[in-house]
């Protein structure tokens, strides 16, 4: 991929986030914090390739401890998300 | 497969946009809480795809490592599977650990530790990059006439690297900070350092110029610097801004996180990065600013630090204690909102301090039981983070459809019998819609004033709320000061109530 289609889209996805996260009900706006640190731990990724590149062992070793990092993220991120989101609920009767 | 690195097969780069649609859609779920957990399934599907996709891609089969031993003299450290997986186990493990034993009035600290280790992974991963451009494809090998050929990273790869690594090391040592303070290690006072905005704009300007000087020379003390610069810029930033504004902090942080990802999306050419951290930096920023304009503030005026403390006893405050109020006993508070047709509950942070939520909402059923009208009003900032107040309820089990966002319940108060203030300070003050000479004058607040009684849980007279303000609602006269722990308070007037 060459610089300016990265470019687009890095700018649509800006576009898309915005409209999605105004439309995210204020009173989930701390799972919202939760699960885009889960996601943005995407990172991840690039910890991967780090680690399995040939060549170079620091390099290796960086990319291990980033992965192990993202990994606490990843997974801490979404069970904690799920954990919060499975508290919220309706009212049960109509009697108030 | 020999210099694969940079060319993607088609599925690839297929894997990692479907990836990235994911993550859309479990932000896109958010939108209601009935959605929301399908959105974050989702969320996790698009994970799992990406990270089989790089491991498929990028971890070393037998089939090439064995090609690799038999042509390279040097026998590179090679990654296994297992120390992979491994890694990842103690990771997750970890992090499943804490995200089942954290307790839900810590999840502002959370929220910053985790930040900072998306943080510091972006710099492991910056250095990795750096240290072996030729892995990520991001270098040309050049030989330059009577000395060993050297792999030269591409120019417009060096900004990217560069910004990654500052973002993200701004992005951990601000978080480690957060963290502190949040989690009650350090102060929530402002700790403000002479000439910190001289110090402050130089430490970016260097960082800036530094980036821009990697590109021309690509020397370990130019990578090094920037990022032991960026740590120190993010320690900086962080330590002058006082406890009341934790939530725009902490999104702002949530924010860079975002920005740090997508800048290493850029380097890697991984259009899932790029799309998740233009998504989460957009949310982060959109974050801070309802947090700036729930407390009418400037996002610069919040960042340059300096507003409120622990408790900023200036004259006014210590006056104010020698002003007459009326005390009340919990039975007084049973019997008034027995009586009530409507009762709006506010929470605050003292609420999430003292634990209170579960007590609160057997109190609120005592109430529903006696044919009384319970509501909840929260405030955008109310606690140390968006939307704090609200999992507390969820967590105590109150229907989220009793809970009203500011601008949905402040005409309500006319109407209504009793408002129960608990742990919540600053955002009840009528100074800030009277006052022009208050700090929070033009923050918007909840009306409670014009409820017909105003019941106001506080620990002692002494203290004043976060902003360093005395509220004038103790000392009207349809307010009752119940002052004792929140949770003791609400625990007794459900004794009285049963």
């Amino acid at each position: 991929m060459d610089f300016i289609s990265i470019l687009s889209i890095f700018v649509l996805a800006c576009f898309v986030g915005y409209y999605v996260v105004w439309s995210v009900t204020p009173a989930l706006h701390t799972p919202l914090m939760s699960v885009t640190n889960a996601i943005s731990s995407v990172i991840v990724v690039g910890a991967l390739i780090a680690s399995a590149a040939a060549g170079h062992a620091s390099s290796k070793w960086l990319g291990l401890v980033a992965v192990a990092l993202a990994s606490v993220n990843i997974f801490g991120g979404f069970a904690v998300t799920q954990r919060m989101l499975s508290m919220y609920k309706k009212r049960e009767r109509k009697d108030a | 497969m020999p210099e694969a690195a940079h060319a993607q097969p088609a599925w690839v780069l297929l894997a990692y946009l479907i990836a990235g649609v994911c993550f859309i859609l479990a932000l896109r779920g958010l939108s209601g809480p009935e959605s929301s957990r399908r959105g974050n399934m989702t969320g996790m599907l698009g994970m799992a795809i990406a990270v089989v996709t790089t491991l498929v891609t990028h971890v070393p089969y037998v089939g090439t490592l064995e090609s690799a031993r038999a042509n390279e003299t040097y026998l590179p450290d090679f990654v296994t599977i297992g120390e992979i997986l491994l890694a990842i186990a103690i990771g997750g493990g970890i992090g499943l650990v804490t995200a089942r034993k954290i307790q839900m009035t810590a999840m502002p600290q959370l929220v910053a530790a985790f930040h900072s280790l998306v943080g510091m992974a972006a710099v492991l991963v910056g250095a990795a990059a750096y240290l072996n451009p030729e892995a990520f494809g991001i270098a040309v090998r050049i030989t330059p006439i009577a000395s060993p050929s050297f792999a030269s990273i591409l120019p417009v790869s060096r900004i990217e690297m560069g910004l990654g690594v500052a973002i993200g090391a701004i992005t951990f040592s601000g978080s480690v900070i957060a963290f502190l303070k949040l989690n009650g290690n350090m102060s929530g006072k402002p700790i403000l350092l002479p000439l910190r905005h001289v110090i402050n704009l130089g430490t970016l300007a260097a960082i800036l110029g530094l980036i821009a000087y990697f590109t021309q020379d690509q020397s370990p003390w130019v990578f090094a610097t920037v990022t032991a610069l960026s740590f120190a810029i993010g320690f900086l930033l962080i330590i002058p801004i006082g406890g009341a504004d934790m939530p725009v902090v902490i999104s702002m942080l949530n924010s860079y996180s975002g920005w740090a990802a997508a800048a290493m999306g850029f380097t890697l050419h991984n259009s899932a990065m790029i799309i998740t951290g233009a998504l989460v930096g957009s949310s982060g920023a959109i974050l801070s600013y309802i947090m700036c304009r729930a407390m009418n503030r400037s996002f610069l005026s919040v960042i340059s630090g300096g507003f409120g403390g622990d408790a900023v006893a200036g004259g006014g405050a210590a006056a104010a204690i020698d002003r007459p109020y009326k005390r009340g006993s919990a039975e007084d508070a049973a019997f008034l909102m027995s009586q009530a047709e409507q009762v709006i509950i506010v929470p605050g942070y003292g609420m999430a301090v003292s634990q209170a939520q579960h007590a609160l909402r057997e109190m609120a059923d005592l109430l529903k039981k006696e044919g009384v009208r319970v509501k909840y009003a929260i405030h955008p900032v109310a606690g140390r983070m968006p939307g704090h107040m609200n999992v507390l309820l969820a967590e105590a089990n109150v229907p989220y459809d009793e809970v009203f966002e500011l601008e949905d319940i402040n005409s309500e108060f006319a109407q209504t019998d009793v408002a129960f203030v608990i742990g919540a300070n600053d955002v009840t003050n009528p100074a800030a819609k009277t006052d022009k000479s208050s700090p929070i004058y033009g923050m918007p607040v909840l009306d409670v004033e014009k409820a017909r009684t105003v019941l106001f849980v506080k620990r002692s007279m002494g203290g004043v709320g976060y902003a360093g303000v005395d509220n004038e609602l103790f000392y009207r006269d349809n307010t009752m000061m119940l002052l004792a722990d929140a949770k003791k308070m609400v625990e007794e007037i459900v004794k009285s109530l049963g």
